[in-house]
Parts: structure tokens; C-alpha cells; sequence
């Protein structure tokens, strides 16, 4: 049997159709390009040491003690992360679900779960610092500790933890809710105790799902550069150790031989994560939950989970809220009356405030269409269309969610810096504003493209073939049908590659020269001089404006989206579908 | 519609796939040939994975096939788009673009044609008064029901005029009721635009009351193609006959020939039935026995014994054991006649025109 015919008239049938060719071109020409070269580049550099092949540059990078340390810290933190998260992120998830709690407590976890989102990498860091640390508010002011340290490894440990867990809580919600209350009501039917229940049947059907939550923090852990950098202090990380190889000992080839080891890791662990896990969470999990579950009620329960759930998530708040507070404090640790706005003011008149909103904001509104529009094309391709450098496309861009910021960073400098393979060709493009946006493109590409893919495949795969049928073209049909269809998931797509833009910092120091200011880089740059309430005053504004952005995404949905125009309909529908019952009853 | 009518021709389309739990490939259609006339209405009628939808896609342009090639009129097609063709289908589950009201769904693809706006609007209304939602232009698609959406779906497909009409089990998400109602308005618009349609359906009742040709398919094959009557009076293996209709076979050996009678030994008895060219003596054959097409007597037939009797309304519902072989009959307006109750011993009787010799 031959599939020969077949395939030749597939791609009879795609030539065909110049735009979808040229769109898969350029994606492929892109990916390629700023994917999947700056990380060859650096197996290359690593390997190649001017006259072929040797492993000296490991060898070397392997006898310095501090790599190998920061290897070991690197593991350790991420271990510990992972499981901390993941238990904290479930117990949240289990409240959630399984318990009643009061509305307010509900309010407080929806607060949670978006403030990460919306901030800065390494706000809990400062806040951190400027709580505990050694003129921390609740260190020195009221417990009277003068020499606590919370640098290193716990403070690290702690930081993340928060950062995290709430992505835990996310994904496990997710897998709770799609567990079938009836077979915890059979379990309880047969005489099994809520605790039995628990450990008997919700625990080892949530099993994979926790093993794909610690993963996915793990990975997070051992990527994160922002919070080891300004809260580990000696304690180094992996992502700390190539920022100042590259930075402090100019070894460039070091620190690619450093990333590499830092890619094989994260992407070893995502491998697992993405093909083992996911598919097993899948499989375990299947369907949906057929009815509302009956929520736990017995107050022996319900008031000690609330009372824990409501400090924790009072405790998150607090951290958070110290960063605006922090930044109206005259002198943070020393004086705090009278409130001042000094910070603010010398943010704008002495720090290039002004320049630096600026262009972390022009380039995340240049780069955040670019990135929604992408994804959106990618995932339109990798669902609804077939051809053969699908599977290419499908996984360089999912790839790029297990390539740490640093790495990429390294990459883009080993790998643009003279050029295209050293040649020269495009070098214009290294130092530019134009890469920054590109990195920025790059980071944010997998969350859009998996958001834009599971919106895709709720679509019905015959409404656009309907359209094709009717005469349309790849373009009309992806304009016409699938970009009106899939509104909402674009515009939050858009918004949360502006945010992420805005806020990111971990391969764009790496990347960024003096003409250019960014935010992000300004806030790290203060924090590690010590200028705490200068920080603050930067990330509140930061936060402002990442919040707002999120705010009115929201209010535009709600206007203009897919939603307000279809879910209406079907609420009246429903409802005189109820009055001719009624009205057949009467009569 | 001035337009030209056209046929549809396979020649040797053969369509491969693979066995996603195997990863073995197999012939989801194999070898077919078909032969479509211009205006006329066709079914592909068949059980679930038989290929039938397959080979409506390829049809299409969505699917490629892998041997063979697709004629339009006297066009190839192979290696045209599914927007360059000129077919229009009509979806099972509708696939009416959500975001769009009735009149711009039925517009769509008129406006890619770029027809004039005041065309489109006569066109448009024209074929929604064909389908008979005149008043109904300014709704969401949700806003109606299945059945009105599925004359949208129709009318959409209707409205550019294609050369085929070309439908995917269009009716199996609507209720019998509607079923019913809406396959013989299907059948009335087919006839008064005179477009060559191919349905595909795995509904028998449907097939039968659509079609001016079945086409039934089994296993990627061709089984065979006719009309209605010749298929349900002459299937031409046990697979059709069982497949339109309710079947019971008899099988027997020839015993002789009687002029243009065969007699067969079913059972230890003699049986009359129709014969065939080139039967030979001592051979086993199948004889198909509609349920309709015989009835209970006290005696006159073959012996038999009954092991259900089961009043139905319009009928009289029988099992009946003739030797080891199990017969279903249905006996009309049972009103009146003489009921066979279970355990008694009868005699099946029925002409030997009535039935069909394999």
C-alpha cells in the first residue's frame, strides 16, 4: 500500500494556496531562527573549541566549584519548591471544591491566584527583604531580631514557594473539578470515612496530576532568575551563576556550556512532564463530573481549612501589599511617618522613570499583537489544518516553554552577537530594540499557543471546512471564521503577552543595552543596591499598569467579545423553552 | 438554475489510512468505481467504518484519495481544493458559522464570489423562501432549531449553485419526527432544482425514500448499487439483504430443476423458489425470505413451530423455528385472523415469487 498519491496531491492541494505556504514559511523561517538556532548555537560553541570537537569547556566549567555547587543548590531549591507548592496548591484547590467556605474566602484565592500574574517575577523577594530581612518591618520592628537573615537557600525556598503555588492551585482546581462526585459518594455509600475517601480514591486519581504540578514548578524553580538573584545572596543558582559568568567573568563560552546543562535539565523534566504525565492526567481523569458535588459541610472541617486557607492567603496579600506601602515610607526600616510620595517623584525625576515606562511599554504593546496574532496562527495550523512540517512547528513552539529565560538569553548573545553563525548577517538586529521584542515574542509564544489550541479544539472542525467548502481560502477562513471564533482566547492571549512582556527580565538582562530602560531591569538594579523603597516605587507603578491592562481586557470581553454575543441568546432560549412547558401545562 | 447539470465519476479511488492503535495501514475504500448521472439523486448507504464518508470527502477535496481519480462532469478533480471545487456540502452537525446571522451564513458564500450586493440579497431570499424561512434572515443560528437550521444549512449550500450537492448524514441529529419531515423536503427541493445530489446516510428508511440510486458499501467496498426495488428485491449477497430491510435465509440444496423453478431441500422439505441461471444439483443456496412476504397456515408449507408470538398493533410479530433455522414474520392487520400462539406447530407458506434466490 502506498500513501504516495495521497500525499502528493496534499501538497498539490497546499501550494495551492499561496498564503497559508508563505504564513508556514515565515513560522517555520522564525522558529527556526530564534528558537531553535541560539540553542544549537550553543551545543556548537560548547563543543567546538576552534579546532573541532572537545569537552574541555565542561571539563572546565565542571572543576569550578561554584557550578557544580550551584548545580546542587539549583536541584535542591527546585525539589523542595516543587513539593511545597504542590501541597499548598492543593490544599487551596481542595478548599475550593470540596469544602463550603464563606464568599469572601472565595474572593481572597481569586486575589491570590491573579497577583502573580500580574507582577513582577521578584516582588516577593523585596517585600520578603523588607519584611524579615534585617531592618525588616516584622523582624526588627516588633520582634526585635536585629540579625535575621533571610537570604539563601529558605529565603529562596519561601519566595518561590509563594510565587508558585498559586499555578498549582490553577491546574489542580482544574483536575478536581473534573472528578466525578459519584465515585467519593460510592466510596462514602460503602462506609469509607472523609479521610478514607480521600486517601483511597481522590488522592491516587489526582496521583498524576500531582506529579505534573510539582514538575511544572520544578521546572519554574530552576528557571527563575529574579528571586535567587536578589533574595539568595551567596546562596547561587544555576540561572545566577550564567548571569555572572557572562556578566562579571565575560566567559561566554563558560556560561553557554552552563546553560546547556541548565537546558538538559528543564528539558529532561518537561519531556517527563509533557509526554508521561499529561497524557497519564488525561487518562485517569476523563470527562466530566456528571453533577454538582455536595460540598463538605461539618464545621469541624470547614472552620480550621477556612482559618488556615484565609492566613495563608492574608499572609500573600500582606507581602504584596508591603511593596505599594513600602514605597510611600520616607526611609523603610528607620522612618516611617510622615507617608511621603518622594519615591515616586524621584523615580520620574531622577531614575529615567519616564523613559523606561516608556519603552518597556512600547515594546510590549509592539510585541504582545505580534505574539496573540502567532499563536493564534500556529494553533489554527496545529489543530484544524495538516501538512507536513506540522509537527516541527507544534513542537519548537512548545519547546520554548521549557528553555529557561537565561538560556535563551546566552543563546542570543553566543548567537547574534557576530551575526548568524559568526558571519555577520544579521548583527544589526543584537543591541536592538527589535530583539528585546523578539525575546519577548519568543517567552510569551507557548502560554498563548496552548491557550489558542485548547479554544481551537472546541470547535467543531466542520465550521471552518464548511467555509473552505463554501469557497474560502485558508486566509478568508482563518479571518472570517476561526480569529472571530476564537475572539476572547485572542484578546486574552494579547493581554497576557503584554503583561508577561512587561514584566519579564530573566533573558532580557542579558540582552539589553544602556540606550534602552526597562522597568524590570531598573526594579532588579535597585533592589540589588539596596534601594528598597526606590524599587517599590517602580514595581507599584508597574503593577498599576499590568493590573489596569488586565482590568480592561476583561471590560472589552465582556463588551466585545464572542461571549456577550452568543451566551445571551441561549440564556433566553432557555427560558422560553421553560414558559412553553409552562404554558403546554395549563393548557 | 441555468446551470449545467453535472455527474460525479470514480474511477478505481482507492483511500488509505492508518490504524491509529497499530499504526497499520488499511484501504478505507478500495477500488471503488462509480458511475453518478447528472440530477440524479444517490445514497451511500452503509454501516459505521464502511467508507462511505470517506469517500463523500474525497468527493469534497478534504480527504485525497490514494488511487484513482475523481471526474467532475468530465473534469479532474484530484487535485483541486475543497474552495476550488464546484460542490457544496451539508454538514451533520450543521457547521453554520455561530457568529453570523441566518441571511449572512446563506450570503457567505456568495460573497466570496463576489457577487453583487443587491444580487446576493435577491439570490439569498429567493432560496430562504425555497427553504421556507422567509422572516427568519435576522437570526442567530442559535436562536433557531435543528431543523431550521439544518434548511439553513441547506440553503447555504443551495445558494452558489454548486454543480453537487453533497450531503453528510444531514438528518442523523434531529429527532424521528423531524427526520421524517425533513428528508421528504429534502427530496422535493433535490427535484425542483434538478442538482445532482450524493447523500450519505447509514439510515435504510432514509436511503430508501431519498434515492433514485443506492449505492451500499461494506468494508471500503462497493456491495451493491441500484435502485431501491431492485436492491430490496434482488440483494445480491447476505450482507445487503440483510442490511435493507429485516432478511431470513433458508438455505438448501438443489434437489431439481422444475422449468423456471428450483427445488430446494430445506430442512428435509421439498421448497419451490425462483431459479437461476447456472445452478447445479446437490449444491447448497440461500434463499432470502422478507418477514413480509410469507404467512402462517395450518399446513401447505414447510413445517415449522412457533417460538414467539407478540401482537404489535399493525401487526403480528413471529418467531417461528423451521428444522434449526430461526424465521421472523410479520403478519399485517392481524384483525380478525387466526393468531398462532406459542408451541403450536404450523406451516410457513409463501409464493416462490416473492422470494430471492442468492
Amino acid at each position: 500500500m502506498a500513501k504516495s498519491q495521497s500525499a502528493a496531491l496534499d501538497r498539490k492541494k497546499l501550494m495551492a494556496d499561496p498564503v497559508m505556504v508563505g504564513t508556514i514559511v515565515v513560522l517555520i523561517t522564525f522558529l527556526t531562527l530564534f528558537i531553535l538556532y541560539p540553542l544549537a548555537i550553543l551545543l556548537v560553541d560548547s563543543f567546538y573549541g576552534g579546532e573541532g570537537f572537545t569537552i574541555d569547556t565542561f571539563q572546565r566549567i565542571l572543576s569550578m566549584p561554584t557550578f557544580v555547587t550551584a548545580i546542587g543548590n539549583t536541584l535542591k531549591v527546585g525539589f523542595l519548591v516543587g513539593i511545597l507548592s504542590t501541597i499548598v496548591g492543593l490544599l487551596f484547590a481542595y478548599v475550593e471544591v470540596y469544602v463550603k467556605m464563606w464568599r469572601i474566602v472565595g474572593g481572597l484565592f481569586k486575589v491570590v491566584s491573579m497577583l502573580p500574574v500580574v507582577s513582577p517575577p521578584f516582588v516577593l523577594s523585596l517585600s520578603m527583604i523588607m519584611l524579615f530581612g534585617k531592618a525588616g518591618i516584622i523582624t526588627r520592628q516588633w520582634l526585635k531580631i536585629y540579625d535575621n537573615s533571610v537570604y539563601g537557600f529558605w529565603g529562596i525556598v519561601i519566595v518561590q514557594t509563594l510565587t508558585f503555588f498559586p499555578v498549582c492551585y490553577m491546574m489542580l482546581k482544574g483536575l478536581l473539578k473534573n472528578i466525578d462526585p459519584s465515585l467519593e459518594e460510592a466510596a462514602r455509600d460503602m462506609g469509607a470515612s472523609r479521610w478514607k475517601v480521600f486517601a483511597t480514591v481522590t488522592f491516587p486519581l489526582l496521583l498524576p496530576g500531582l506529579g505534573n504540578a510539582f514538575l511544572v514548578t520544578f521546572i519554574e524553580s530552576i528557571a527563575d532568575f529574579a528571586n535567587p538573584m536578589i533574595i539568595g545572596g551567596s546562596y547561587d543558582t544555576l540561572a545566577t551563576t550564567i548571569y555572572l559568568q557572562i556578566t562579571g567573568a565575560y566567559d561566554k563560552e563558560g556560561a553557554a556550556a552552563m546553560a546547556v546543562v541548565l537546558l538538559c535539565i528543564t528539558l529532561g523534566m518537561f519531556i517527563v512532564q509533557k509526554y508521561y504525565l499529561e497524557a497519564k492526567t488525561a487518562a485517569t481523569l476523563t470527562g466530566k463530573a456528571s453533577r454538582g458535588r455536595m460540598l463538605i459541610a461539618d464545621r469541624s472541617v470547614t472552620v480550621p481549612l477556612t482559618i488556615l486557607c484565609s492566613l495563608a492567603t492574608i499572609f500573600v496579600i500582606m507581602m504584596y501589599a508591603c511593596v505599594p506601602i513600602g514605597a510611600l515610607f520616607p526611609t523603610w526600616g528607620y522612618k516611617f511617618t510622615p507617608l511621603t510620595f518622594k519615591w515616586f517623584g524621584q523615580v520620574f525625576t531622577r531614575y529615567h522613570g519616564l523613559q523606561a515606562f516608556r519603552d518597556s511599554f512600547v515594546l510590549s504593546l509592539i510585541a504582545a499583537p505580534i505574539t496573540a496574532l502567532l499563536s493564534m496562527i500556529i494553533s489554527y495550523l496545529v489543530v484544524k489544518r495538516k501538512f507536513r512540517s506540522k509537527g516541527f512547528i507544534e513542537a519548537v513552539s512548545m519547546l520554548a516553554m521549557a528553555v529557561p529565560g537565561t538560556v535563551l538569553g546566552v543563546g542570543y548573545i553566543r548567537g547574534f552577537s557576530g551575526g548568524v553563525f559568526h558571519t555577520g548577517f544579521l548583527q544589526g538586529l543584537y543591541g536592538s530594540a527589535a530583539i528585546l521584542v523578539i525575546v519577548f515574542v519568543v517567552r510569551s509564544l507557548p502560554t498563548g499557543t496552548r491557550s489558542g489550541i485548547s479554544a481551537l479544539r472546541q470547535i467543531d472542525k466542520s465550521i471552518e471546512e464548511s467555509a473552505y467548502d463554501m469557497g474560502a481560502d485558508s486566509f478568508k477562513v482563518f479571518m472570517t471564521v476561526t480569529l472571530p471564533l476564537i475572539k476572547d482566547s485572542f484578546l486574552s492571549g494579547l493581554v497576557t503577552a503584554f503583561v508577561r512582556s512587561i514584566t519579564a527580565i530573566s533573558a532580557i538582562i542579558l540582552l539589553v543595552t544602556p540606550s534602552v530602560y526597562l522597568i524590570t531591569v531598573q526594579i532588579n538594579e535597585f533592589a540589588e543596591k539596596g534601594a528598597y523603597s526606590i524599587a517599590c516605587a517602580f514595581a507599584t507603578i508597574l503593577i498599576l499598569i499590568t493590573y489596569g491592562s488586565v482590568l480592561l481586557m476583561n471590560l472589552f470581553i465582556k463588551y466585545f467579545g464572542t461571549s456577550r454575543k452568543l451566551k445571551p441568546e441561549k440564556v433566553k432560549k432557555a427560558k422560553t423553552k421553560r414558559i412553553n412547558i409552562q404554558v403546554i401545562k395549563e393548557g | 438554475m441555468s446551470k449545467e447539470k453535472k455527474g460525479v465519476r470514480l474511477d478505481h479511488i482507492s483511500k488509505i489510512y492508518q490504524d491509529p492503535k497499530t499504526g497499520k495501514d488499511f484501504y478505507a475504500v478500495k477500488d471503488t468505481s462509480l458511475n453518478i448521472e447528472p440530477g440524479s439523486f444517490v445514497t451511500l448507504l452503509g454501516p459505521s467504518g464502511c467508507g462511505k464518508t470517506t469517500t463523500l470527502r474525497m468527493i469534497a477535496g478534504f480527504e485525497s484519495p490514494d488511487e484513482g481519480e475523481i471526474y467532475l462532469g468530465d473534469e479532474a478533480i484530484n487535485a483541486l481544493t475543497p474552495n476550488k471545487r464546484d460542490t457544496a456540502m451539508v454538514f451533520q452537525s450543521y457547521a453554520l458559522l455561530p457568529h453570523y446571522n441566518v441571511f449572512d451564513n446563506v450570503a457567505y458564500g456568495l460573497k466570496l464570489r463576489k457577487v453583487a450586493k443587491n444580487e446576493i440579497q435577491e439570490r439569498v431570499m429567493r432560496i430562504l423562501d425555497l427553504v421556507e424561512l422567509t422572516g427568519m434572515e435576522g437570526r442567530m443560528t442559535n436562536q433557531l432549531s435543528g431543523g431550521q437550521q439544518q434548511r439553513v444549512a441547506l440553503a447555504r449550500a443551495l445558494v452558489i449553485e454548486p454543480s453537487v450537492l453533497l450531503f453528510d448524514e444531514p438528518l442523523s441529529n434531529l429527532d424521528a419526527k423531524l427526520r421524517v419531515s425533513m428528508r421528504t423536503e429534502i427530496r422535493r427541493i433535490q427535484q425542483e432544482v434538478g442538482i445532482t445530489a450524493i447523500y450519505v446516510t447509514h439510515d435504510q428508511s432514509e436511503a430508501m425514500a431519498l434515492s433514485d440510486n443506492i449505492i451500499i458499501m461494506n468494508k471500503g467496498v462497493v456491495a451493491q448499487m441500484g435502485s431501491p426495488q431492485e436492491i430490496y428485491y434482488h440483494p445480491n449477497s447476505e450482507f445487503v439483504a440483510d442490511f435493507i430491510g429485516e432478511a431470513n435465509f433458508l438455505k438448501g440444496s438443489l434437489e431439481k430443476m422444475d422449468g423456471n423453478h428450483a427445488i430446494l431441500n430445506v430442512e428435509g422439505h421439498p421448497t419451490r423458489v425462483p431459479a437461476r441461471e447456472g445452478m447445479s444439483a446437490g449444491t447448497g443456496y440461500t434463499v432470502v425470505l422478507r418477514p413480509e412476504s410469507a404467512v402462517l397456515r395450518d399446513e401447505g408449507g414447510l413445517p415449522c413451530e412457533v417460538t414467539l408470538s407478540c401482537f404489535m398493533g399493525s401487526y403480528q410479530n413471529y418467531h417461528v423455528k423451521v428444522g434449526d433455522t430461526l424465521v421472523k414474520l410479520t403478519d399485517y392487520n392481524p384483525k380478525n385472523k387466526r393468531i398462532y400462539q406459542v408451541g403450536e406447530n404450523c406451516s410457513l407458506v409463501f409464493d416462490p415469487e416473492s422470494v430471492h434466490i442468492l
